[in-house]
């Protein structure tokens, strides 16, 4: 392998070498940037995709609807290259420039699944949903409890200083409710329930003796202005990319703070192909990298690797690395790379009718929305599966695309639909994912995509644990309607398929042992201890939080352990 | 409760903004698509006219002054999959089928009010079938459409789509969806017909709202 020599051109070490190198743009590799750096690291981060710029290129962020000249809708033409991103709610006409070219960049579906990638700098973090929950006790202990894959290395006490941490330079909306399950954190002040909500959450409460609670979402979307970022303004189209820096993105927040210090630098176009892993050593020495563009071959060097390209492509980097020593990579030798991988099955809930509140309204658009916090399997209750769910949704009225009663065309028609309609609240389920060995992800060496890399073949799917649970979120939130008076509610279970939750994890874990995972307790892969993957990979359950608040912890977290072992002179 | 109205709000908390999508058809791709279809003048104005007898002219802009017909046109030939583009053209001939059985003479020539009884009828045809597709599909069990949820994932056919083609007035739906996201999401159909800010700057979740007062333009 061109990678594993040992041969060195001087030259290029020393033009190519680095502290750290930080694979991957998105929120991990944006905090692991900004940590790494501001300890004094001279630090390059690497992104597969092309530049983007903040501000500069949200193309569409200050466009009126009128603008766009399909007011929203993909084309046919982008339906044909971007078949996956149309299964479901995430193609429309002002962020297909975020999605990956798919013909250049294809999957094997062994089974279902969809795989949503956003390859430019910043990844994921301009189009991501912004909710934002701490795990509690229950999640890192759920596991051991439950005699299920293997128990977490960490403790809710190891991680809580570092949520401290991350959520006060993010910047996270929300309430303080003093729950076990879903700890409070450092929050800017909450966005308001509509008033629908907040008479839903009054009566859920009562009815269920104060044990069941609606809650506004925990977002990271800013209430107050925090330095070199302007607060929310409510335009509730955060997925284009905020002119304001509303929300948190690596371009609105991480990438600057890195910047400032002086010690990053940015590659663009910078496929890694692999680590380059020294046998002498145990460690990596560096990483191989395909230029996108120019499909020539470097290799930069570095102390450190933090492995931050996302959940699966974070092992496909570790799959194709180091394997004249272990044929399916880097961290392998455990047996659980690429396996256990988990996502939160949702697209199952309720929705109805709200009567009244014909004198109410709103003023703005809620980037955010309501939050059910997880009561199952806690507390004393017990179901006939295993772990929980939360609920998201809100309440709002009809557009003009309601059907109106009786006379549906004409002046008396457009009269009654340029107002708003009746109340109506509907909210989804997010559930846990329990973590199958046989749940994987393998590498297809028969298909190669632009570049000639190989490429992954995705097995996984939900199983009996998952399927009983939708049906209890189901039952669960049309009792609790019903107990909150709405009227006319329908049910829906759409159906998942691995990975279009958005939120995949588990793919590299972390564990006690080096027999049964990949990662150690400060994410560093057992086989090469200066090599620490911080993404969804790394995950060891999945509970039902929106997982990505947990990634910037454990990045943060990781990072300054990282940065102490090399002061020692540890790695 | 509208299942579109679910998934936008679910949207809205995983922080997409629908720009008059949920109004918007989905279904397979086709390969054909755009294929040999062109409208002309005159099917603009045909549309224009449907359009006009759905959202008229009042003390606010109508359908013509946001130029829906044209509208209709574009998005038909650009996002329309091809069995649905034949679907919508062969439908001004169709609408103008059912005119001559009615009233005994073409759509265009036909009086405001006859144009306003003609697609009242159809639109409560195309209710009542669409409202059966609906309750068909929330009669399945949740096995069933588990399954139907994943195997549009390798056929790329949507269940409910290929369902509501059989609609013979399917036509009209399109027509009529496409006059609505077209008149809504237009400057003056925003602006005018509809309330519009582009930049709120905050949020309040309950105000005091009084009948008669325009809805916002975007959510």
């Amino acid at each position: 392998m061109p990678g594993d020599t040992t041969h060195i051109n001087t030259k290029a070490v020393t033009q190519n070498s680095y502290d750290a190198i930080v694979i991957g743009s998105g929120i991990s590799g944006g905090w692991a940037a900004k940590e790494l750096t501001e300890n004094g690291l001279k630090t390059i981060m690497l992104e597969r995709g092309r530049n983007l710029e903040h501000i500069k290129d949200y193309a569409t962020a200050t466009k009126d609807p009128w603008e766009f000249e399909h007011r929203g809708r993909t084309t046919e033409e982008q339906r044909k290259k971007y078949p996956v991103i149309h299964r479901g709610w995430a193609a429309s006409e002002a962020v297909m420039q975020y999605w990956t070219n798919e013909e250049d960049c294809p999957y094997t579906e062994i089974k279902p699944f969809t795989w949503w990638r956003a390859y430019q700098l910043g990844g994921r973090s301009i189009l991501w949903g912004r909710q934002s929950y701490r795990w509690s006790d229950f999640d890192f202990e759920a596991n051991a409890k439950d005699g299920i894959a293997i128990d977490w290395p960490i403790r809710y006490k190891d991680i809580a200083p570092w949520y401290d941490h991350v959520e006060k330079f993010a910047g996270i909306s929300g309430s303080t409710e003093g729950l076990p399950q879903l700890p409070d954190g450092q929050f800017l002040p909450p966005m308001d329930l509509n008033c629908v909500e907040k008479d839903v959450a009054a009566r859920i409460k009562k009815v269920y003796k104060n044990n069941r609670h609606l809650i506004i979402g925990r977002t990271a979307n800013l209430t107050e202005a925090i330095p070199g970022r302007t607060k929310c303004q409510f335009r509730n189209r955060c997925w284009e990319g905020c002119p304001f820096g509303g929300y948190f993105s690596t371009q609105s927040s991480t990438l600057p703070a890195a910047t400032a210090t002086g010690n990053l630098t940015v590659r663009p176009f910078s496929i890694v192909t692999k680590i380059l892993y020294d046998k002498e050593t145990k460690k990596a020495r560096g990483v191989e990298v395909l230029d996108a563009e120019t499909n020539k071959t470097y290799e930069f060097y570095a102390k450190i690797v933090f492995v931050c390209a996302s959940a699966l492509n974070s092992a496909w980097v570790l799959m194709n690395s180091a394997t004249d020593i272990w044929p399916d990579g880097l961290g392998s030798s455990c047996g659980e790379l690429g396996h256990n991988i988990m996502d939160h099955h949702y697209n199952v809930g309720a929705s109805g009718k709200v009567e009244g509140y014909e004198d109410k309204y709103v003023y703005g658009r809620r980037a955010n929305g309501f939050y059910i916090p997880r009561f199952v399997n806690l507390f004393g209750d017990k179901r006939d599966y295993l772990r929980g769910f939360g609920y998201q949704g809100g309440a709002s009225r009809y557009s003009w695309s309601r059907d109106v009663a009786e006379l549906n065309v004409g002046a008396s028609f457009k009269d009654a639909i340029m107002q708003p309609g009746a109340w109506n609240i509907g909210a989804t389920g997010f559930g846990e994912i329990l973590p199958y060995h046989e749940n994987k992800i393998t590498l297809d060496k028969n298909k190669k995509d632009k570049w000639g890399l190989p490429i992954l073949a995705m097995d996984a799917e939900i199983k009996e644990n998952e399927l009983k649970m939708r049906k209890d979120i189901v039952a669960e939130l049309k009792a609790m309607f019903e107990a909150a008076g709405v009227k006319e509610i329908i049910t829906h279970d759409d159906g998942h398929a691995i990975g279009h939750g958005i939120h995949e994890m588990g793919t590299a874990r972390m564990g006690k042992d080096p027999k049964t995972s990949v990662l150690n307790e400060h994410n560093q892969v057992w086989d090469a201890k200066n090599v620490f993957v911080t993404d969804g990979a790394c995950m060891t359950s999945s509970a039902c939080q929106n997982p990505s608040l947990t990634y910037m912890a454990l990045t943060a977290r990781a990072a300054d352990f990282a940065v102490s072992q090399l002061k020692k002179g540890n790695i | 409760m509208e299942r579109r109205e679910l998934l936008k709000m679910i949207a809205l908390a995983t922080g997409s903004v629908v720009i008059g999508g949920e109004f918007l058809l989905s279904g397979c791709k086709n390969q054909n698509a755009g294929k040999g279809l062109t409208f002309s003048e005159d099917d603009i104005i045909f549309l224009d006219e449907v359009a006009e007898t759905i959202l008229p002219k009042t003390n606010t802009p109508g359908a013509k002054d946001a130029q829906v017909g044209k509208f209709m046109t574009v998005m038909v030939t650009d996002c329309y999959e091809s069995p649905d583009q034949q679907i919508f053209k062969s439908g001004i001939e169709k609408l103008n089928e059912e005119s001559k059985k009615l009233f005994d003479a073409s759509f265009l020539k036909l009086s405001a009010q006859q144009k306003t009884q003609l697609l009242i009828q159809i639109d409560a045809n195309c209710k009542t079938f669409n409202k059966k597709v609906d309750e068909e599909y929330d009669a399945l069990s949740l096995e069933e459409r588990h399954k139907l949820t994943l195997e549009e994932h390798t056929t790329n056919k949507n269940y409910k789509t290929e369902k509501l083609r059989q609609n013979p007035y399917r036509f009209y739906t399109m027509m009529k969806q496409l006059t609505l996201s077209g008149f809504f999401t237009s400057e003056v159909g925003a602006t005018k017909a509809l309330r519009y800010v582009a930049v709120p700057g905050k949020y309040e979740g309950c105000v005091p709202y009084t009948k008669g007062e325009k809805a916002w333009a975007t959510s």
